[in-house]
């Protein structure tokens, strides 16, 4: 459903990804792993509409969305969860899950609101408390219901583990296998290498610019490069 | 004792109304534009004008004309920002505050042009009916900018809180990226919310020129009371800016009674410089970081 071909996007005279191609299908769970600095939040901001890339084309379902304003790519379904969740900290958890529904699935807010408050139980008891008090793994359960509220059809996950606890990851991991499973597709952005890898069904390691490596989570567990780069074994 | 002090703290309420109806728009959008808005007085002026040729040449009731000079001066706001400042600031908020500073100097200078520096004044039929207060007797005109400037608080408080933009307002506030990626225009809500800052404006002149007269300068003596305002009630604070709208109108009152009609302003400067020495974030703001 989405189709990157060969973007090119950067920062002034920086050229941070250098000819980007990859593919995720109808509600598959696409991992995209690379260390710090690679440019992974730069793919996720062009894939949004954040930056314009300097070449090469993004297509969701086979519409052409290269160079769309963020608004346009949540109205055609795709929604971008950032990094440091950057939810609104002076505005309540409820208002905060409204706004998620702020361009799409307004008609179904009430329902939608109902089923975050049934998947986050968490925050069922912290509707009416500022975003901002929220604890670190708190913030990233809204900002990820914040972004279910709009029904993408595409949910891009940057970094959602980034800054939990051991045990509030494992529960994230499972909340983005649960949520798949209703049918939406997932690109998942993360250093978190093992974790990620069971949950995805392919995945591309980001080195200097491009896919160094990409395939199915299996092979990619078993290529001896990513063993060495990545888990250090 | 009390025959003196109550009439001065009721008119000094009236106008701390109107100081306050200034400061809401000043403070909504350095609030969430996070500039200081150097032509917010200018507007005024504008406004007042418009207030004035509307009853001097068509004979239309400035209440009345709230319902023309409202939304004339929502749309010019809305224009200002998306189309002129926006624009010239090329995206660098360093940039933004010298175009309002030259937005400012040239609506005064071309107000100067046109209209000259004569003090122009409205005299309505009402101006003088008293409304009777305990031991005070207050204009009409005076009465109803206060209750008018409480119910545009009012209104204000219920669009920020209430509606969908009020909500796209606050999130834009303080995390833009956040709102771009739930699909909120940016570019439009900050036009919208100086839009309705500069509504604030002309609503304020619709209630002051009865009492009040118009030059291409008087502009500055309210946005100054009006950045004290802000300061005072913390930056970005509604609540901050109706409360300490109100209260610098009661101090100029009352310093005008003790010291003398001309020197009512001193208090509020003091009152300025007590706040800055003793509580840099204002009476409603949250403590600098
Ligand atoms: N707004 C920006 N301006 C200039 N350089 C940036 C900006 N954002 C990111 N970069 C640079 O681009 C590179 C990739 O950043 P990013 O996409 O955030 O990497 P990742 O998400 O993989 O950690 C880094 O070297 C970073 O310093
Ligand atoms: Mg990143």
């Amino acid at each position: 459903m989405l189709e990157v071909n060969g973007i090119k996007a950067g920062y002034g005279p920086v050229n941070v990804l250098q000819g980007i191609s990859m593919t995720i299908g109808d509600g598959e769970i696409v991992a995209v792993l690379g260390s710090n600095g690679v440019g992974k939040s730069t793919l996720n901001n062009v894939i949004s509409g954040i930056i314009k890339p300097r070449e090469g084309t993004v297509r969701f379902d086979t519409v052409d969305i290269t160079g769309a304003s963020p608004r346009a790519v949540v109205d055609a379904g795709i929604l971008q969860v950032p990094e440091g969740r950057r939810i609104f900290p002076n505005l309540s958890v409820k208002e905060n899950l409204e706004l998620g529904a702020y361009r799409r699935a307004r008609e179904r807010m009430a329902v939608n609101f109902e089923r975050m408050c049934t998947i986050f139980p968490r925050l069922r008891e912290r509707l009416g408390q500022l975003a901002g008090t929220l604890s670190g793994g708190e913030q990233q359960m809204l900002a990820i219901g914040r972004g279910l509220m709009a029904e993408p059809r595409l949910l891009i996950l940057d970094e959602p583990s980034l800054g939990l606890s051991p045990l509030m990851v494992e529960e994230m991991f499972n909340l983005v296998q649960r949520i798949s499973q209703e049918g939406l597709a997932i690109l998942l952005v993360e250093q978190n290498v093992v974790q990620s890898l069971a949950i995805a069904s392919r995945a591309y390691v980001l080195e200097q610019g491009r896919f160094a490596l990409e395939g199915p989570s299996g092979d990619m567990l078993a290529d001896p490069r990513l063993r060495k780069t990545y888990l250090g074994l | 004792m009390w025959s003196l002090v109550l009439p001065a703290i009721l008119g000094g309420l009236t106008t701390g109304a109107i100081y306050a109806l200034v400061a809401l728009g000043l403070t909504l959008i350095y609030g969430v534009l996070h500039i200081i808005n150097f032509a917010h007085g200018s507007l005024l002026m504008l406004a007042l004008y418009g207030v004035y040729f509307l009853y001097a040449i068509l004979g239309i009731d400035p209440y009345l004309a709230l319902l023309i000079v409202v939304p004339v001066f929502f749309v010019l706001g809305y224009v200002l920002q998306r189309g002129v400042i926006s624009v010239f600031s090329l995206g660098k908020e360093q940039n933004v505050l010298l175009v309002t500073l030259a937005l400012a100097i040239i609506i005064d200078n071309l107000a100067l042009y046109f209209w000259t520096s004569d003090t122009r004044t409205i005299s309505l039929p009402y101006a003088y009916t008293m409304v009777e207060i305990g031991p005070a007797f207050i204009p009409l005109p005076r009465v109803i900018a206060f209750v008018a400037a409480l119910v545009a608080a009012v209104i204000l408080w219920l669009i920020m809180s209430r509606t969908r933009l009020g909500k796209a307002i606050r999130a834009v506030a303080i995390e833009k990226r956040g709102a771009e990626l739930v699909g909120i225009d940016v570019d439009h809500t900050y036009a919208m919310c100086f839009g309705i800052g500069t509504a604030c404006v002309a609503a304020a002149a619709c209630l002051l020129l009865p009492t009040f007269y118009v030059t291409p300068q008087v502009g500055y003596a309210f946005v100054l009371v009006a950045f004290t305002t802000v300061v005072l009630g913390g930056m970005g604070s509604f609540m901050g800016a109706l409360v300490s709208g109100l209260l610098l109108g009661v101090i100029e009152a009352l310093c005008g009674l003790f010291l003398g009609e001309s020197l009512g302003q001193i208090g509020i400067f003091l009152a300025f410089i007590l706040i800055l020495l003793f509580r840099p974030s204002g009476l409603f703001g949250r403590r600098a970081a």
